[in-house]
């Protein structure tokens, strides 16, 4: 027998050796921040993926802009015209983007980007924590858009149905938002418990059938305005509206109290993710429903209540649309594409509630871009959703991007796969 | 084949989980690697297979040195490997499993015939009895071992490394899993075994290479005892039976009457079973896998409904209950897979300890959660059960799988329990950590709490239990005093031999 005498007393963690521990080593933040930028965490995939996007995107202004590509038409006969031309697109482009998105020094006020892109991002946020609840659950919540719908129409319904004083009215109309989202959601998530029905499948169904009710909604009678004979509805009264938060500066700016909401939502979900036995129960039904059930959850009952609040979340997002903006009634486009652009919201912040609030501002800010780039350099709104949809290949696929950059492995990296393979 | 590996080092972050690692197979060599859980033995072959690139070190193929990318690397290298949790396409055959990544094909199309000729004349050769034709998810899992082996033959290799392979073998399966290897090693084959049972390492392995925290702390060979073996392993003396007195069972605890239980497939798993378990007694379920004990586990766990009968917890109904009031009656529940239905792989050891106690002060109330008391808990537990851990936030499926099956030991036990249900408690887990479990077991007993206690080993029945039942298609074939049992006896009634 070769052991050792004794086994050694108590042993010590295995550490690695320090490697020639020669200068004081840089201090901990530091590390940390190299670490996070040389390896592939899903922070730096993130990042990576927009910047990769905004990338290629750049080949398709160039393609749009006419003088770049009659540049381009002349390439042999002036090459350097090509790459001036093509450089100047982009450039103006981007600068575009910025300036729609941030700040522009041609707005009246210096708020006037910064307020845009809020406004576009709350609604995003409450769809993003919608798909993104759903998915620590293990549920692929497609429906975000058909809770969206039914919460726009419950909260305009309250604004003029019902006659309150200031404040409790827009309380009233918001809490039947949250309701009748919550109900679209807990449609799919009863199915999914009591017969197992697919939630991709239905939630799909049931967007169709939001979308084609609220069409015929505003135009019947009773519901429709009675001054116009296109499709619009009643406006909500005055008091159920949501305030707006810079009505004092001048310029018009849009931004209204959703911003708020949406930031203490993304506080309420991680508060529910992360200290309630709820959340709790919600991502160990995400992680392996077996052991969940094992451990005595309600499994069926889970999936039920998490779309139910999904569902909510989403009806927020449509009423910060119906309630927030002009005209404060219901249009058969009313909420445009929340609901599906909350899927890249949460994809974008890596299905945790303040990534998701990143994320909408991120989708905020090109989404209020995209109209300025359109006004000035001719580049189709359309551009935002080619942003978005390159955005989300690039971070469906984290080895491309590793490959791409040549990231080393880091620590992140298997739940980055995780999150892939997930989706 | 001679495989030698020089140097070996492999982190995974701050953790070195092997550390300069030197180990030489020599030709027709049945190499057993011993250590405790997260020791590092599985990190070790999946460097070896090509799974994980080391940091460090050379492998060498008689004395060519190698570099491993891939599996595929390996296998074309002469090596194959069979992996701790199998990996095989449940829903193909056979055939098509083994054919899986070196598909046979005639101008495009996949050769079957061809293929299936292959398989039998491979298990022919090495007496590995297959059918090519056979789904694999209705196979025993003996018989998917015995494929997982067949597939790694036909890729013709020199070495073969066998991960585990006996953790979920009935000791009938396990014999023959021996006596397969002794066949390969006279054909010449290499095969480094991975295992916990010293017994199995006595009876076949011809050099033996002990790993403790990532190092080779020695080699030894088989002639040595079962308790130096196992000093070795762990580093300490290990009692391998646990010292007991004798039962002092009071009250009926549970009582199961007249219980009848269906699978999954509507067939009758479980027919008529009477069963009682009393305060201050170990009742161990002995059987071959697969003879309703699990379904019987089941309904009382209210996991699955009972067809009929009932089951009395002190005298208050269980059947018609939920899991989580079986729980909170004071039951508490060490599920036969541990991957399945024990842990979330995703959570931290932290909330994989308290995944069944969430609710429950202090660690939860009805709406809040308190990730510190889980933190605390955490701590205490780890340090108790001396799970290995590089902290208690790392997710679970980082573990070692003996340290995985500790951590759901440790949740289970570690609350006043009036029953344990304690389904192969310890599965995959080292001789040391065996002694661990079986103590606060017995401990569990001397307190007054009933343990009922389903294992397929027969030498984890013989150490715990006080009475033994042994199951035999769905019904419990004989009830015996624990104290005239022996080994050949219980074998017989597992195989439903009953009349002497
Ligand atoms: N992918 C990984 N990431 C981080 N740590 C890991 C990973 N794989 C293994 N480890 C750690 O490396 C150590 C060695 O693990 P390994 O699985 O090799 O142990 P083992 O000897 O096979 O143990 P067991 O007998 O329990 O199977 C353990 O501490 C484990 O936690
Ligand atoms: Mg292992």
């Amino acid at each position: 027998m070769t052991d050792e005498a004794k086994p050694p007393a108590a042993e010590p963690e295995r550490t690695v050796p320090p490697e020639k521990d020669v200068a004081p080593r840089p201090n901990r933040p530091f590390r940390i921040f190299i670490e996070e930028l040389t390896t592939a965490s899903t922070f730096m995939v993130t990042v990576l993926a927009v910047v990769l996007a905004l990338l290629v995107g750049s080949i398709l202004v160039i393609i749009s802009n006419d003088s770049a590509r009659e540049a381009w038409g002349y390439f042999f006969a002036a090459p350097l015209d090509a790459f001036e031309m093509s450089w100047y697109a982009v450039r103006d482009a981007y600068v575009a983007l910025f300036q729609g998105a941030i700040y522009d020094p041609a707005k009246p006020s210096a708020w006037g980007s910064i307020s845009e892109t809020l406004t576009y991002a709350a609604p995003l946020t409450f769809t993003g924590l919608s798909v993104a609840l759903a998915f620590r659950a293990g549920l692929f919540n497609i429906g975000a858009q058909g809770q969206a719908v039914f919460g726009a129409i419950f909260g305009v319904l309250a604004g003029f149905l019902l006659h309150l004083p200031p404040v409790l009215h827009m309380l009233v109309a918001l809490v039947c938002a949250l309701i009748g989202g919550a109900l679209w959601g807990f449609i799919p998530g009863i199915l999914k418990a009591k017969t197992g029905a697919h939630e991709v499948i239905t939630t799909i169904m049931l967007n169709n059938i939001a979308g084609i009710f609220l069409i015929w909604l505003v135009v019947q009678k009773g519901f429709q305005n009675p001054e116009r004979t296109d499709a619009i509805s009643k406006s909500a009264e005055e008091n159920a509206r949501l305030p707006r938060l810079l009505g004092f500066l001048e310029g018009d700016l849009r931004v209204n109290l959703a911003i708020v909401l949406a930031v203490l939502a993304a506080a309420g979900v991680s508060w529910l993710l992360n200290r309630s036995t709820f959340g709790f129960e919600l991502r160990a039904v995400g992680g392996n429903p077996d052991a969940a059930k094992t451990a005595g959850m309600n499994v069926a009952m889970t999936y039920a209540l998490v779309m139910a609040v999904a569902g909510g979340l989403a009806g927020l997002g449509g009423a910060s649309m119906s309630l927030g903006l002009l005209p404060f009634a219901l249009t058969p486009g009313v909420i445009a594409n929340i609901g599906f652009d909350g899927i890249t919201v949460a994809l974008l912040g890596r299905a945790k509630p303040w990534g998701v609030l990143a994320g909408a501002l991120l989708m905020g800010g090109l989404q209020a871009g995209a109209v300025k780039m359109n006004a000035v350099g001719g580049v189709p709104t359309d551009m935002v959703y080619v942003l978005q949809a390159l955005i989300v290949i690039f971070i469906a696929a984290p080895a491309l991007i590793k490959t791409v950059f040549r990231l080393r492995d880091g620590k992140a990296s298997r739940s980055t796969a995780t999150l892939a393979k997930g989706w | 084949m001679k495989l030698e590996l020089r140097g070996i080092t492999k982190r995974f972050g701050d953790l070195v989980a092997n550390d300069h690692i030197d180990l030489v197979v020599e030709p027709g060599e049945i190499h057993a690697l011993l250590g405790e859980n997260g020791a590092g033995k599985s990190t070790l072959m999946n460097v070896l297979y090509g799974l994980l690139r080391p940091d460090e070190g050379e492998i060498l193929v008689n004395d060519v040195p190698q570099t491993f990318r891939s599996p595929g690397d390996a296998i074309s290298a002469g090596i194959g490997m069979v992996h701790q949790h199998f990996m095989l396409v449940p829903v193909f055959t056979v055939a098509e499993n083994i054919m899986l990544g070196a598909e046979d094909t005639k101008l495009g199309v996949l050769d079957k015939k061809k293929a299936s000729a292959h398989i039998t004349e491979v298990s022919q050769t090495y007496g590995l009895p297959v059918d090519p034709e056979a789904v694999v998810e209705t196979l025993p899992v003996g018989v998917q071992q015995r494929v997982e082996i067949v597939k790694a033959l036909t890729r013709e290799v020199d070495l073969l490394i066998l991960d585990e392979p006996t953790a979920v073998l009935t000791p009938q399966e396990t014999d023959e899993l021996l006596e397969v290897l002794r066949g390969l090693k006279a054909a010449g084959k290499s095969i480094v075994l991975i295992t916990h049972k010293l017994r199995e390492v006595k009876a076949i392995a011809d050099k033996i290479t002990v790993i403790r925290r990532g190092k080779v702390v020695g080699t030894a060979d088989p002639g040595e005892s079962e308790d130096e073996l196992a000093a070795m392993m762990v580093g300490r003396h290990v009692q391998l039976v646990v010292d007991k007195s004798a039962a002092e069972p009071g009250a009926p605890v549970l009582t199961v009457k007249d219980l009848s239980v269906v699978d999954d497939r509507g067939h009758r798993a479980v027919t008529d079973i009477d069963l009682e378990v009393r305060a201050g007694e170990v009742l161990g379920v002995a059987g071959v896998q697969g003879n309703g004990q699990t379904e019987l586990i089941e309904a009382i766990m209210g996991l699955r409904p009972a067809v009929s009968g009932s089951v009395l917890l002190g005298g208050a109904e269980l059947r018609g209950r939920t899991t989580r009031q079986v729980l909170d009656a004071g039951v508490g529940y060490v599920p036969e897979d541990r991957s399945t239905d024990g842990l979330v792989k995703e959570f931290t050891v932290a909330e994989n300890l308290v995944l069944d106690l969430y609710k429950s002060e202090p660690f939860g109330s009805k709406l809040v959660y308190r990730p510190e008391a889980v933190a605390r808990n955490a701590k205490d537990r780890i340090e108790e059960f001396d799970v290995r851990t590089q902290s208690a936030d790392a997710p679970v499926g980082s573990l070692s799988g003996g340290n995985q099956q500790k951590v759901i030991v440790a949740r289970e036990m570690s609350r006043p329990l009036k029953l344990l249900i304690a389904s192969q408690p310890a599965r995959g887990v080292d001789v040391g950590s065996i002694e661990f479990i079986h103590k606060r077991i017995i401990r569990e007993r001397d307190q007054g709490g009933a343990v009922l206690l389903v294992s397929t080993e027969l030498d984890e029945i013989l150490a715990l239990a006080d009475r033994i039942a042994v199951m035999y298609r769905g019904e419990i074939i004989a009830t015996l005093p624990a104290a005239g049992a022996t080994s050949e006896k219980l074998g017989l009634l597992m195989a439903g031999v009953t009349g002497d």
